[in-house]
């Protein structure tokens, strides 16, 4: 997303999202840029395609639905969290798993998961942040 | 023009572990000056000096390490490569060597580590007034914890599981009893930095840290240090006899860095680098993973050895849990991995890592490993990885 369009939707939502490749429409997604040579996917500010070293790129929503092809249970903190890599129609997506107890129990290689948002709080001049994670389909 | 065979003729490692009364400089010096000894010769011989350490990357510690043991102006390489700094730091030896710019070349690798705690991902940033997003990903806060996980022991699970996903047959007790092993095998190896068997119970109800890894699953911070002389095939032919006697020769040194695969910015590739590097390995050696007496792979996690199985294709594609179930990685078993006691017991001081596991393979075809000897081992491989990422692979033969 560009600078503009980006203080376009904070000033027209009061809404920031925690990372660019968040869009925050009526229904949020994610967002890649697109090689347009060879259609590699990147969710970081590119300089070029690492795959094909062409520079141009357009910009792909990425399905809200996937699967967890990999996860881990972060207990070096506090809290522990279940950090994942799903897999979204052919895009891969790393996250944190929202909505699920963090035990091996509860969570599977291969479960559905959707994408959901969160607020993490407003600044001191009422902007609100919106995080982005992944939950049990099921729920 | 002779053959273009490069030998290593001095090798050591200093003991791992906590050296609180010793600094960087000591303990790559004891590595060098051993190694220089153990190779009859003398560090005004030496052409070229590649010096890796991770946490001084920019201190210039080749240099420091020649005013404490000898300033003979030769040009020094200083270094960084992850997990691979040790492995870059002897290819730079190498390649010195065989480009024909010398005949000696030096490569040592060293680190503190004691107590540096958890690597990886941490920093936190400053926290401002209003949300301002920063770097590529335009975030408004650190991605730790929110977007999953950089920290070292989350992303070897997450790469162990990957396997998981892909071919099935893993469990926390698989990988669980991966680290019983080189745990075992550490007892016979008085360098490493731990030294204790542990019971499978023991490691699977020890603290967790990112699962499936428990703390003894992990790789240890340790100090330590290891330096090794490399030599053309003309000057090896020229040293004393008893040198010549117990010379190693690179049949193999390989350097890789990950190409891009789908996926791989998501969650690290380590795989199609190593299998690359081997083989690049196996080509320059003439020879074959079935021809390997040992192993010793980077197992900075025990989720990460299994990879390494099938990358290193000690074992067919897809099939590195049966490899491990039929008991082939044990030292008692078919294809011995890490008999050192790998990178969980031996301890991990990063930059001293990538010589360290060559200079345990070069023992071993020594036939000077000691309790731990693998009996008649001739061919041995070393590999180790880097995350970012830097893949090492030496193959050594015995061939005097």
């Amino acid at each position: 997303m560009s600078e503009e369009q980006k203080s376009e939707q904070e000033k027209s939502t009061g809404k920031v999202p925690f990372v660019d490749y968040l869009v925050l429409d009526k229904t949020p997604y994610l967002q890649a840029h697109e090689c347009e040579s060879c259609g590699s996917r990147y969710f970081d500010r590119r300089n070029a395609c690492a795959k094909c070293f062409e520079d141009t790129f357009r910009q792909v929503p990425i399905s809200r639905e996937g699967e967890v092809t990999s996860f881990s249970i972060v207990q070096m903190g506090p809290i522990p969290y279940v950090s994942a890599v799903v897999d979204c129609e052919g895009t891969s997506v790393k996250c944190t798993l929202m909505n699920v107890e963090a035990t091996p129990e509860s969570v599977n290689l291969g479960m559905k998961v959707k994408l959901m948002t969160y607020s993490m709080g407003e600044d001191s001049e009422g902007t609100e942040a919106i995080a982005f994670g992944f939950e049990p389909s099921e729920t | 023009m002779g053959s273009d065979a490069i030998w290593i003729v001095g090798s050591n490692m200093t003991k791992f572990g906590k050296h609180p009364d010793k600094d960087v400089i000591d303990l790559a010096s004891e590595a060098s000056r051993k190694a220089l000894k153990d190779a009859e010769i003398s560090l005004a011989d030496v052409g070229v000096l590649g010096v890796g350490n991770l946490m001084n990357a920019g201190a210039g510690i080749g240099q420091q390490l020649q005013k404490q043991i000898g300033q003979t102006g030769i040009p020094v390489f200083n270094v960084s490569n992850a997990c691979a700094t040790g492995a870059t730091a002897l290819r730079v030896a190498v390649m010195a060597v065989k480009a024909g710019e010398t005949d000696v070349g030096m490569a040592v690798g060293v680190e503190k580590l004691a107590g540096a705690g958890l690597l990886g991902q941490t920093g936190q940033k400053p926290k401002s007034e209003t949300w301002e997003p920063n770097g590529r990903y335009g975030a408004l806060s650190s991605t730790e914890g929110r977007i999953g996980t950089g920290i070292m022991p989350g992303v070897f699970a997450q790469i162990g599981m990957e396997y998981g996903h892909k071919y099935g047959g893993t469990s926390f007790e698989l990988f669980a009893r991966i680290s019983e092993k080189n745990h075992a095998h550490s007892t016979l190896n008085p360098l490493a930095a731990y030294q204790k068997r542990f019971s499978l119970d023991e490691i699977m109800n020890d603290v967790m840290i990112a699962y499936p890894n428990t703390r003894p699953m992990c790789s240890g911070n340790c100090d330590g240090a290891a330096a090794m002389i490399v030599v053309s095939d003309e000057k090896m032919k020229s040293m004393p006899k008893a040198v010549q006697k117990r010379a190693v020769k690179i049949s193999a040194s390989v350097l890789t860095s990950d190409p891009w695969v789908d996926g791989c910015q998501i969650l690290p590739d380590v795989n199609t680098l190593t299998r690359n590097a081997a083989t690049q390995a196996y080509e320059q050696a003439g020879i074959g993973p079935e021809d390997l007496d040992l192993v010793e792979l980077h197992d900075c996690f025990a989720t990460a050895e299994l990879v390494h199985y099938d990358n290193l294709m000690l074992c067919e594609e897809g099939g590195a849990v049966d490899f491990f179930e039929s008991g082939a990685p044990w030292r008692d078993g078919a294809k011995p991995v890490n008999v050192s006691g790998g990178l969980q017991s031996k301890g991990h001081p990063i930059a001293a890592t990538g010589i360290a596991n060559i200079h345990e393979v070069v023992m071993h075809l020594r036939g000077e490993a000691g309790d731990r000897q693998i009996e008649g081992a001739k061919v041995g491989l070393a590999h180790v990885i880097g995350l970012g990422s830097a893949c090492g692979i030496h193959i050594l033969e015995k061939v005097a």
